[in-house]
């Protein structure tokens, strides 16, 4: 019990320190290595509280696709970076006054939120956790038969977001030569080759 | 000391708070606004599975996964419509993006 609730201490810790340091640091490289951080260690949270598959799910979705993409779109684009943190202690007074009455509303709902005992029944009475299976098992089981429609749903956002991405980065460039397969195939003897009769010592 | 729903609850209001917190600390810097709304998802996440865990219910860690999802799509979105505007512009900051007018 005790060495969770040391586990739990040091991800909560640096999960915040590390998402602090993503909004402040100079270099948006860096920011997005402590975004990685901050991925891996609420991952750690997630396993802490059971939910293996989402945790594993954090990891490879969001630092194996979702943080690279950032590292590849800040490493490619070619910008002044010193420039772009020009008002940065302008907006330091009103960004952390928002922050902190937001900060306070929040801590106020939750000091003074407390859950009745029927509500944790009613919940687990909607999907019960089955203790012989694993966390990923029960939510094959519920996603497969409850939520099969929102699932499909989300492999189309997937679908049209990859579309959209590709269709607004691609573009069509002069100049450059491709390959025309169906010139080639076409292409007959007639037309690329010509016999010459050459006289001999005369040359053509 | 026990752990309780109430700590989880706490660091993902202090995520969300330091989401919103960097969307009005980098106003210039389109790619850290972006960062910071992934922390704010990450936030309701970590709500979202903690709740699930502490009521045994495992819909949350459904929502979860679905809220992964369009998190997933809105950064490739995002970096794409970026990737044009600086292809188009040379720049990425945000106030010059009303020049486009409409």
């Amino acid at each position: 019990m005790i060495i969770s609730t040391i586990a739990f201490y040091l991800f909560a810790a640096m999960t915040i320190a590390s998402a602090f340091m993503v909004i402040s640091a100079k270099n948006p490289v860096h920011s997005v290595l402590y975004l990685i951080l901050a991925f891996f260690n609420s991952a750690a949270l997630f396993v802490l509280l059971g939910a293996e598959f989402i945790a594993m799910i954090l990891v490879v979705v969001y630092v194996g696709a979702v943080a690279v993409l950032f590292l590849f779109v800040v490493m490619m684009l070619d910008i002044n970076f010193a420039e772009l943190r020009q008002g940065f202690l302008q907006y330091l007074p009103i960004g952390g006054l928002i922050g902190l009455i937001l900060l306070i509303e929040l801590i106020l709902v939750v000091s003074g939120w407390a859950l009745s005992p029927e509500a944790i029944q009613v919940g687990s009475q909607v999907s019960p956790v089955v203790s012989d299976l694993t966390n990923t098992e029960q939510l094959g089981h519920i996603i497969y038969t409850d939520y099969a429609y929102l699932f499909q749903i989300a492999g189309m956002i997937l679908l049209v977001a990859m579309i959209g991405a590709i269709v607004l980065t691609n573009r069509s460039r002069p100049g450059v030569r491709k390959q025309n397969i169906a010139r080639q195939v076409y292409r007959r003897p007639e037309d690329s080759m010509a016999v010459r009769k050459v006289e001999p010592g005369q040359g053509v | 000391m026990e752990i309780g729903l109430a700590h989880y609850l706490t660091v993902s209001a202090i995520l969300l708070t330091l989401g919103i917190f960097g969307i009005f600390l980098n106003r210039k810097n389109v790619i850290v606004i972006l960062m910071s709304i992934e922390l704010m998802l990450l936030a309701v996440n970590i709500n979202l599975v903690a709740f699930s865990a502490y009521l045994g219910n495992l819909v949350g860690q459904v929502f979860a996964l679905f809220i992964l999802t369009v998190a997933a799509g809105e950064a490739a979105i995002g970096l794409a419509i970026l990737v044009v505007y600086f292809r188009n512009r040379g720049t990425i900051a945000v106030e010059d993006i009303h020049h486009m007018k409409g």
